[in-house]
């Protein structure tokens, strides 16, 4: 495969355009409202009203507006665009009808919605626009173009400055410069490297990751292929969780289809660079999210993590120097060769560049995806694209970060989202869930809830995360059940601290996170469950006198 | 951790249990076939373990024996391996599966009231099967469709935004005498 | 090799590049409290005893797999270590039975002598006094599951020394277990070699020597009212 040959595949595909298409989301979320259905319908209607060279019925990714889903979008090639919402299998004879001018009845959605029209899409941007199936839908809006400017004009060091000066940060949570990053893999010695990718998206409440996988899977193939070039590395190994089938075929698709035109595998653009790509299926741990948990998991071991130093960059896979990044993370890699550094350092914040996706799910009017720049107000998010809360409730406090992260009260709306000033309420940005909690919301029930989550994920082999989170969520038990005293409180915050700080992982050590943060902000709903301790002696959870 | 032991061989009264068992059992088969394509690499055993539920539906001791013979991999390893990932299934499931999501999305739109309806007319806890093996109740971590909260999987097919009366009424079908 | 200088707890000391906290701490006769460590193993900086402070590092380190660096500054005591380690020790009490009294080990325990050193007097949290069997399937030895700490120490001295592998840990979280190969009955594991390394190992009960000792583990095993007795009866005091 040559630029030229690349570029005519592309024009070919632009050149076949129709008058107008139908785009129907065949996303997890639409699929199971039988959008796959309603795609196979559209197709015969098509055929049946006798329009097939003017109309491409094509399955796309997702939209981001999943909860008005299944999405249809129409797009007329001088420019109109329209969409539909809710739509059912049988509604496919109407909207064919409506393409040749008649009545049509199913609900239709505003692409101008404030949901939509505030996001800026780089990650994002061709989700719900290109079959995530046909890499020819890739190429025709640049695909690989990257990779081939990356592989022909660049070098090791032009590359990782590239992503340094962009201010790159990565998306899986800590927000490590990944400039740095790759740096530290190219610099390490070795015969023998590894990129791998990092889509198991543990947190429950979160999907931006399956998403991008699942709508535009060669987006983060050459994101990765780019980031092989750069630290040398051959071998790339992608970890999806079991609970994403979707995505995994779709990536099983998509590397076959790079490796048939040459686009992966060896000599790539007849370059000597050669990189190969293999899925690694997780099996249901949330700690094999945990990069060195991930990497023994890869080696089809037990997820455990281990101690660090020596980090991956250093010592990864089978003790290789392992360049290991977020989903999204390698999503943004091409755009910003593409466009360059300071493009892509003209979104966001002085420390927090580019743009983050968020799963806005919870007690909120407009559920979804949406791709924001770094330092949006969180009021904008939630009340202006989100909708606020449904049903006459108001918006109590929102959850970022997941298991690992904290509640934001409402007072603190106005909080713009980037790394720093999420970090300073005692949340995290985490990978990108934003769960909104209304004001039936009980705050104690929702660190319980958390603190099971982790009790159920520790992986068991350091005694703070294994023993102190059994015991935590004991005594926000007791708590909730009313049998807790001031001194139970005592403990616990005790106990938070000292997880937090002698803990082997990112697990362990974030934990606490939730009940923490919902104790500096929530603190009376705690109090007001806790009994009297006249005694002295704090009656246990199975009933018996404890001596203290 | 790389096996040094000696392996048990024709012989070995497990080993040839093991074996005869597999010799009668065309699945065995197919699964030496994913090894095969693997290698036998030690680093595929979770792959391995995938491909075996998937024919076999959970996975039986002699099975998990199967795969340590062929992988040469200590049993132990096997079996620390496949109790650790909760995907994995070391007991049978039922005839029909529901699983509830039980994500934070989920959770915060009411999937716990789900789950304790089917609970109440199962009667079996969550992570159970029905004493006739007609369904297991299951729980999950979030199957990434949160938009749509809460989904419920009803043999393998995600439902959106499900109340207690819409989960007791699919359910409904399966307990109804075939 | 080069060598590095650094210091613990105020005092100099110099050893060889890549030699760890502990190894370093531990010539100069510093004490540092480990559960997980054995000597000649690998470590895995599971039991979390052993973490130090390091100036310039906001994060606690375990001594046992953080490799010197030059100029380090290392302090192995303060309130907070003191504070950590006992809550460490406090939790593995309340996690399985510990009933010292009873238990074939008492005066030769590692967690005993621990928590004897570390001040342990009472035991703060609720004992969740979860239901776990003893195996003496075994001709020569014993597990008793409820002594076990979950080191990993007896998987490791199979794995890394005599390469038999018969023990790994089973499930997860609060729930693992120290398994014989398929989850078999000791005795009924083929792997095993018998040579008796992994109860060599184990720094509780948890793993014993068949023989005297037997009849009265079993016998005593509903005795579990460890609260009242370990702080009245002083159970840490090492009786050797
Ligand atoms: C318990 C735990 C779970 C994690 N889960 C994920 C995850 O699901 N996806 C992810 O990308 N990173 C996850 N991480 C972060 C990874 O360890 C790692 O930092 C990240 O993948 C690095 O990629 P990045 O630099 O591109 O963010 C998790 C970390 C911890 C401690
Ligand atoms: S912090 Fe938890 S998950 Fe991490 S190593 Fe320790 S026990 Fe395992
Ligand atoms: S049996 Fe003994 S050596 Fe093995 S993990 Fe348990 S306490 Fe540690
Ligand atoms: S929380 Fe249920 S699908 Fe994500
Ligand atoms: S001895 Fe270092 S963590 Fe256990």
């Amino acid at each position: 495969m040559q630029l030229d040959e690349l570029k005519a595949i592309a024009e070919k595909k632009k050149a076949s355009a129709k008058k107008v298409c139908l785009r129907t989301c065949l996303s997890a979320g639409c699929i199971s409202s039988q959008s796959d259905v309603l795609h196979k319908n559209l197709a015969t209607e098509v055929k049946a009203a006798g329009l097939e060279n003017d109309v491409e019925v094509r399955r796309v990714g997702c939209m981001g507006f999943c909860g008005q889903g299944p999405l249809v979008g129409v797009d007329h090639k001088e420019g109109k665009e329209e969409l539909f919402e809710f739509v059912k299998p049988d509604d496919a004879k109407a909207i064919v009808s409506h393409l040749k001018g008649g009545a049509c009845d199913v609900q239709k959605g505003d692409p101008q919605h404030p949901f939509f029209a505030k996001q800026v899409k780089i990650v994002r941007a061709n989700g719900g626009i290109v079959d995530p199936e046909n890499i020819e839908d890739y190429l025709a809006i640049g695909g690989y173009q990257a990779l081939h400017h990356a592989l022909t004009e660049m070098n090791s060091e032009s590359i990782i400055d590239t992503i340094t000066k962009s201010g790159l940060r990565g998306r899986g949570g800590a927000g490590f410069p990944s400039g740095i990053k790759w740096g530290t893999v190219a610099k390490s010695p070795g015969a023998k490297k590894y990129v791998v990718c990092n889509g198991d998206e543990g947190d429950p409440g979160a999907f931006m990751d399956r998403s991008v996988l699942e709508s535009d899977p060669h987006l983060v193939l050459e994101g990765m292929a780019i980031a092989a070039h750069a630290v040398g590395a051959d071998q790339g190994f992608l970890y999806v969780r079991a609970e994403y089938p979707l995505a995994i075929s779709r990536l099983q698709i998509a590397i076959k289809q790079a490796k048939a035109l040459g686009l992966l595998g060896s000599g790539i653009f007849e370059t000597p660079f050669n990189f190969n790509v293999d899925i690694r299926i997780g099996a249901g741990a949330f700690v094999c999210g945990e990069e060195t948990a991930l990497l023994a998991s890869i080696e089809g071991e037990r997820g455990m993590p281990r101690p660090r130093p020596p980090f991956p960059a250093v010592k990864g896979l089978w003790g290789c120097p392992t360049l290991l990044n977020n989903v999204e993370t390698f999503a943004n890699i091409s755009a910003i060769i593409n466009k360059g550094a300071d493009w892509y350092a003209s979104f966001g914040t002085e420390k927090s560049k580019g743009t983050k996706v968020f799963a806005l799910t919870g007690k909120i009017k407009n559920n979804g995806l949406i791709e924001v720049p770094m330092g949006i107000p969180l009021r904008q998010i939630v009340e202006e694209m989100g909708g606020g809360a449904p049903d006459g409730h108001s918006v109590k406090s929102v959850q970022t970060g997941g298991p690992s992260g904290g509640c934001i009260p409402a007072e603190h709306l106005d909080t713009p989202v980037d790394y720093e000033s999420l970090g300073k309420l005692g949340s995290i940005m985490g990978s990108g869930g934003m769960v909104v909690m209304d004001d039936t919301t009980n705050m104690v029930e929702i660190a319980k809830f958390y603190m099971e989550f982790c009790m159920d994920e520790s992986c068991g082999k350091c005694i703070p995360c294994r023993a102190g989170t059994v015991q935590m969520f004991h005594l926000l038990e007791k708590i909730t059940q009313r049998k807790a005293t001031k001194r139970d409180l005592d403990k616990l915050e005790e106990l938070c601290d000292m997880v937090k700080n002698t803990s082997l992982c990112g697990l362990g050590q974030t934990a606490p996170n939730p009940i923490q943060s919902t104790l500096r902000f929530f603190r009376s709903e705690y109090e007001a469950l806790l009994q009297p301790d006249a005694t002295g002696a704090p009656v246990g959870a199975n009933g018996t006198a404890k001596a203290h | 951790m790389s096996a040094t032991l000696s392996h048990p061989n024709p012989g070995n009264a497990k080993y040839d249990r093991v074996m005869k068992v597999a010799a009668g059992d065309k699945r065995f088969k197919i699964l030496e076939v994913t090894m095969k394509k693997n290698q036998f690499r030690h680093d595929s055993l979770i792959e391995v373990l995938h491909k075996a539920q998937e024919l076999f539906g959970y996975l039986e001791d002699d099975l998990l024996r199967f795969v340590a013979y062929k992988l040469k991999l200590p049993p132990s390893r096997v079996y620390g391996v496949a109790t650790f990932y909760h995907f994995f299934s070391l007991k049978p499931q039922g005839k029909h599966t529901c699983v509830v999501c039980m994500g934070t999305a989920c959770y915060v739109k009411g999937a716990d009231k789900v789950v304790e309806a089917l609970q109440n007319k199962l009667k079996v806890k969550s992570g159970e099967t029905t004493p006739d093996g007609n369904v297991s109740l299951l729980t999950a971590r979030c199957i990434g469709a949160c938009g749509i909260a809460p989904a419920v999987t009803y043999d393998g097919q995600v439902s959106p935004k499900q109340t207690p009366e819409q989960a007791l009424e699919k359910i409904g079908q399966w307990l109804q005498p075939a | 090799m080069a060598a590095k200088t650094l210091t613990i707890n105020g005092q100099q000391v110099t050893a060889e590049e890549g030699a760890t906290v502990l190894q370093v701490a531990r010539d100069a006769k510093i004490n540092i409290p480990t559960l997980c460590h054995l000597d000649g193993m690998k470590d895995v900086g599971a039991c979390r005893l052993c973490i130090v402070e390091v100036v310039g590092t906001p994060k606690l380190l375990p001594a046992c797999t953080t490799v010197i660096a030059e100029g380090m500054e290392i302090k192995t005591e303060s309130d907070r270590l003191r504070k950590y380690r006992k809550m460490t020790l406090e939790l593995l009490f309340a996690e399985r039975n510990h009933v010292c009294a009873v238990c074939v080990a008492n005066g030769h325990c590692e967690l005993q002598t621990l928590a004897y050193e570390q001040g342990v007097d009472h035991v703060r949290y609720d004992y969740l006094f979860p239901k776990w069997g003893v195996d003496t399937t075994h001709e020569r030895f014993g597990m008793d599951h409820n002594r076990c700490i979950l080191c990993s120490r007896c998987v490791r001295a199979c794995v890394e020394i005599e390469g038999a592998a018969t023990k790994s840990i089973a499930g997860r979280g609060a729930k693992s277990k120290i398994i014989s190969d398929l989850n078999e009955p000791w005795g009924e594991a083929d792997s095993c070699t018998s040579c008796g390394k992994c109860v060599q190992s184990c720094p509780t009960g948890a793993l014993f020597n068949k023989g005297s000792t037997v009849a009265e583990m079993e016998h005593d095993r509903s005795h579990l009212d460890y609260v009242v007795t370990a702080r009245e009866k002083k159970l840490w005091v090492t009786h050797a």
